[in-house]
């Protein structure tokens, strides 16, 4: 087989707004791949797929472990709890940190908020009525919210804007975040996490507070999303808390 | 086994010792080894300053000459990887331009009998104690296509570390390119004196008195800089340190550097491939250039 | 097009500028730790930048069906679709598209499509001011500079230039940074909050591009570090994204090879701190998380040009990681605006003239902005082949072929490589110059004129030895095997085995430490 290569005769402006030039980039992407031959089909250019699907075993006290490791890493905050003591948890670092409001999504179980004191101001976001606008949310001190899954070897949480987690605006004006994670939302890997997370929902996945690396690639914490990242992360009443 | 030797263009006319030394070893290994005169260059430079299709000529000239041997030995990294990596890319470029399959076919048989000469030693031979002596102090640059493109790994450091008498120490930043890059020295001046300047450096901050490589470019690059910093600093061809024995030892002040090196006062060490009235008076009184 | 010198030219200033040399040198020192760290953690790396390298091959090989997926996908999630043959077609795509919104500022999150159209530009000349969020972006535009890095574009600055910048403009572009200002990152990056949290909050418009476009789902990704990517993906009520049409993955589940892959080439981190995937718009369904209003400008822009040479195509696969200029020894040293384009150091090196062309100066000169020491291949993390490509680049600026004529110059070039082929293939012709080169050699200049020059200024070069190679042998092969000979003397009497080594020469013990057997640089006169 020849050379495949195309003369760019192709017109690039033929103009219009919307659709643009749909039709000649089309054109040019076949014209330029002359070379493939035309019973060949997408699944026929090979992928090996022999990585791992995880790099942990299946131990789930590891797995706790390993995340707790990995957000520590990356200057987040780890609190180990039992469910029932929760609460308290959220109490104390609200308390810790000074902030004297904290806005919580809609879904967000009611007994996280029980030991909160007077001093704390909660807003309940709204999304259908009467969501908080970013101005409001800019003077809130803090924000509570559950998560989707978290990923033990990189030690991200990912939010998926669902119950308990609230539209992503929420956990990024407030300057500080607390994030409850079940011992049974932890998965270990990357794919293990990207095949239970549903694409047609806006996902943010976080790892540890805003970040930048731009001033001689040196890691500093705290631009714009929050600045305090606290994670509680919960396990079964009996089970050793994890310990990185 | 037939084993051809193919010295490279840059070792037969510059560095004929490396050759001297490569066969000395390999005799004294029990090799039988041939020099088929018909040979020159693999191409290499010809190839990577653009100009594939008058490499092809030579790539042919080298499938030819070393057609009938079992193992061909390169004791030039980059050489051998122009063979191993890039001739069968010139048979598929020619198949890409409609040109069948000869020069694949003519190509490809010299490919995977083609070695360096520490895969060579290592890979054929199996030896990695080569009987070698050499009592100096010896950094190792592992150049970048010995070990990125054709991937020798560690089996220079094995041999070296097989040397009695040999200290190897540590060379700082040790994978960076030394700048040479054929005409990239030449296109690219400033940035190939920067990387050379800093090769330099580390080099010197080693102690060393022997800078070792598996090609002569680079160390014709990083040896000339360094001669021009009167640093002190021998290199020497891995192969001319692996010949070397107590009752041939090879002497450092004597290996072939760059113009002027061997400056008056350097002693010249009578090994069995100097001879001292001719290889070294010449240049001791002619000392050249920055040396100066 | 590109006003800027040839590389060797901007090369000569930058390794003269010792304080370039040593940020580049720190940073770049940096980041290359921190990724062999995180890859090393990775026993299946290979296998990843395999499955990265194959994944995006299909895509290539296929571009066409996953554009028509993706642009459907897309559609039916609420977007719209724009496609741009060129950067001024892109470029009139948004700007209509702000216009039309009535806004007259926009933000943007850090894009290397964008830049590459020249967007801020063609949106000032229409009215419209575009706000760099990222750090690094913003440290470039308050200091009217260019970038020099795909990720960290204000590299070549170090704090306190940074913290000089802020002080000197940040006033005119907004909040000013605060009088006690200090040179530390975590200061600098606490007025770059301040600095740009009033224009987050009231801008209706933010660009973007994407690290990622899901072909099966339509969904968008972006992954950065600061949360200005958020803000910008989040608060607006339109988002526009320009993205190269090579951005697209296949499936969903190919995510999981490239979030693996990205940011540990990329920061040296396991994970980036934000990652944002976004599915057209989330009004429709009611939640009002995010834009109600999404375009998506498919970008060509030479990339059809690229995908059309089959060596070339694949630097298409890159994902805009920059391991490749960390670990360049040439981009270290030159620096980024070396390369005169948004794309520097290897990748730009390959991925410049390609979607430029090679007629102007700058760009072909560009495939030689490289040893070909093959750093850049080895951390790829889709493998590709930079040093293969660059090869292949000369060999179009030298030669040309039918869709492109070949460079000006190199005739002089072309015409000693032509010369130097017909002496290399003739033993005869070779053994000829190399005894003429032993003749002659001691009337050898030590500093060459001409383009010798470049060599000889900082290097010595070479002796030319007494005999070559192929002499000695043919005398030994004359003198029978076993015999060889010293040349141009009688051979010396050969020592015996375990004999002493001769006194003089070498210690006699290995374990003694020799003496420096060079004679020291104030000895020689």
């Amino acid at each position: 087989m020849t050379t495949p290569r195309t003369p760019s005769t192709q017109p690039r402006t033929p103009g219009g707004a919307g659709s643009g030039s749909r039709a000649a980039v089309l054109a040019r992407v076949r014209a330029a791949l002359r070379d493939v031959p035309a019973t060949e089909r997408p699944e026929d250019v090979p992928v090996s797929r022999d990585y791992r699907r995880s790099h942990l075993d299946d131990d789930p006290a590891r797995r706790l472990a390993v995340l707790h490791e990995n957000l520590v890493d990356y200057r987040a905050s780890v609190h180990p709890a039992t469910p029932g003591a929760v609460a308290a948890t959220v109490a104390r670092l609200l308390a810790e940190r000074g902030s004297a409001s904290c806005v919580v999504p809609p879904g967000l179980p009611e007994e996280w908020l029980a030991e909160l004191g007077d001093g704390v101001e909660v807003l309940r976001d709204d999304p259908a009525g009467r969501p908080l606008g970013a101005e409001r949310l800019d003077a809130v001190d803090a924000v509570l919210t559950g998560c989707a899954v978290a990923v033990a070897e990189t030690g991200t949480i990912v939010l998926d804007a669902s119950a308990g987690q609230g539209r992503r605006v929420l956990t990024l004006i407030p300057d500080h975040h607390v994030c409850v994670v079940r011992a049974d939302q932890v998965v270990a890997s990357v794919p293990q996490a990207l095949a239970v997370l549903d694409p047609t929902r806006p996902l943010t996945w976080i790892s540890g507070p805003s970040a930048t690396s731009d001033i001689e690639l040196d890691r500093v914490e705290g631009v714009h999303g929050p600045r305090r990242l606290d994670v509680i992360l919960v396990h079964a009443d009996g089970d050793a808390p994890p310990a990185p | 086994m037939r084993v051809g030797l193919f010295l490279t263009c840059v070792n037969d006319t510059l560095y004929p010792g490396t050759g001297r030394a490569t066969v000395r070893l390999l005799e004294r290994l029990g090799v039988e080894v041939d020099f088929p005169a018909a040979q020159t260059c693999c191409g290499q430079m010809h190839y990577n300053t653009g100009y594939r299709h008058d490499a092809e000529p030579l790539a042919r000239r080298y499938a030819d000459t070393f057609a009938d041997y079992d193992a061909i030995v390169v004791p030039s990294g980059s050489c051998a990887a122009m063979v191993r990596d890039n001739y069968p890319r010139l048979g598929r470029r020619a198949r890409d331009e409609g040109r069948g399959e000869a020069l694949a076919a003519h190509l490809d048989p010299v490919v995977p009998k083609t070695y360096e000469l520490s895969e060579f030693l290592l890979d054929v031979l199996g030896v990695t104690d080569v009987g070698a002596y050499f009592p100096h102090r010896v950094t190792y640059h592992p150049t970048c296509h010995s070990s990125r493109m054709l991937g020798v790994g560690d089996r220079p450091l094995r041999l070296l570390r097989a040397v009695r008498g040999l200290t190897l120490l540590e060379l700082p930043e040790k994978e960076q390119c030394c700048g040479f890059g054929g005409t990239f020295a030449l296109k690219n001046p400033d940035v190939s004196a920067a990387m050379g300047t800093d090769k330099a450096r580390h080099t010197i901050a080693t102690g060393a008195e022997v800078l070792c490589a598996a090609d002569n470019s680079c160390l014709m690059h990083i040896g000339g800089t360094l001669n021009r910093q009167r640093a002190g600093v021998r290199v020497m061809h891995l192969a001319e340190i692996l010949a070397s024995t107590e009752s041939e030892p090879a002497d450092p002040s004597s290996a072939p550097a760059a113009a002027g090196a061997r400056a008056a006062g350097a002693p010249c060490a009578p090994a069995a491939d100097c001879a001292p009235a001719a290889a070294c008076a010449p240049a001791s009184t002619t000392a050249r250039g920055g040396s100066r | 097009m590109p006003a800027f010198p040839t590389f060797p030219k901007a090369a000569r200033e930058a390794t003269g500028n010792a304080q370039l040399r040593h940020n580049l040198r720190k940073a770049t020192g940096t980041i290359r730790g921190k990724r062999a760290a995180v890859v090393a953690e990775l026993d299946d790396w290979a296998e990843l930048r395999r499955a990265g390298k194959q994944i995006k091959e299909r895509t290539l090989r296929h571009l066409d069906t996953y554009l028509e997926q993706v642009e459907a996908a897309v559609i039916a999630a609420g977007g719209t679709v724009h496609w741009a043959a060129d950067a001024a077609e892109a470029n009139r795509i948004v700007t209509d598209l702000v216009r039309a919104t009535g806004e007259r500022d926009v933000i943007k999150v850090k894009s290397m499509a964008t830049q590459e159209i020249g967007l801020n530009e063609a949106l000032a000349e229409a009215g419209i001011t575009a706000y760099e969020t990222d750090l690094a972006e913003l440290i470039v535009q308050l200091g009217d500079d260019r970038p020099s890095h795909i990720l960290v574009p204000a590299i070549h600055r170090n704090r306190s230039e940074v913290r000089e910048i802020f002080r000197d403009r940040m006033g005119e572009w907004g909040r000013p940074a605060p009088d006690d200002l200090t040179d530390e990152p975590a200061d600098l990056a606490a007025a770059a909050r301040r600095h740009l949290r009033e224009r987050f909050l009231s801008s209706k418009v933010a660009i973007s591009g994407a690290n990622f476009l899901v072909a099966e789902t339509g969904t968008a990704v972006v992954v950065e570090s600061e949360g200005n990517g958020r803000m910008c993906l989040t608060l607006p009520e339109t988002l526009i994204s320009v993205v190269g049409i090579e951005k697209i993955v296949p499936t969903w589940a190919d995510l999981e090879v490239f979030l693996q892959l990205l940011p540990r080439s990329s920061t040296g981190e396991r994970m980036n701190p934000y990652t944002s995937t976004w599915t057209g718009t989330t009004a429709a369904d009611g939640a009002g998380d995010g834009p109600g209003t999404f375009h998506l400008v498919l970008l060509d822009n030479g990339r059809t040009d690229t995908l059309a040479d089959t060596v070339g195509r694949q630097a298409l696969r890159c994902i805009r990681c920059s391991a490749c200029l960390n670990v360049c020894p040439v981009y270290e040293r030159a620096g980024g605006h070396a390369y005169g384009s948004v794309y520097p150091g290897p990748i730009g090196a390959i991925l410049t003239p390609q979607l430029r062309g090679t007629a102007d100066p700058l760009d072909a000169s560009l495939p030689y902005a490289s040893s070909l020491c093959g750093a850049c291949y080895e951390v790829c993390p889709v493998a590709i082949d930079i040093p293969e490509v660059l090869v292949h680049l000369r060999e179009r600026v030298v030669q040309g072929d039918a869709e492109h004529p070949r460079a000006k110059g190199h005739l002089a070039e072309r015409v000693a490589m032509r010369a130097a082929r017909t002496l290399l293939d003739s033993p005869r012709l070779l053994g000829a110059a190399q005894r003429a080169g032993i003749a002659t050699r001691r009337l050898h200049p030590g500093r060459l004129p001409g383009p010798g020059a470049a060599w000889t200024d900082t290097r010595d070069l070479p002796q030319f030895p007494d005999e070559s190679f192929r002499d000695w042998w043919a005398r030994r092969s004359a003198a029978g095997e076993g015999a060889p000979a010293a040349p141009a003397a009688p051979a010396r009497p050969t020592p015996e085995a375990g004999q002493t080594p001769e006194a003089g020469n070498a210690p006699a013990s290995g374990d003694t430490p020799s003496t420096t057997p060079t004679s020291a640089p104030e000895e020689r006169k």
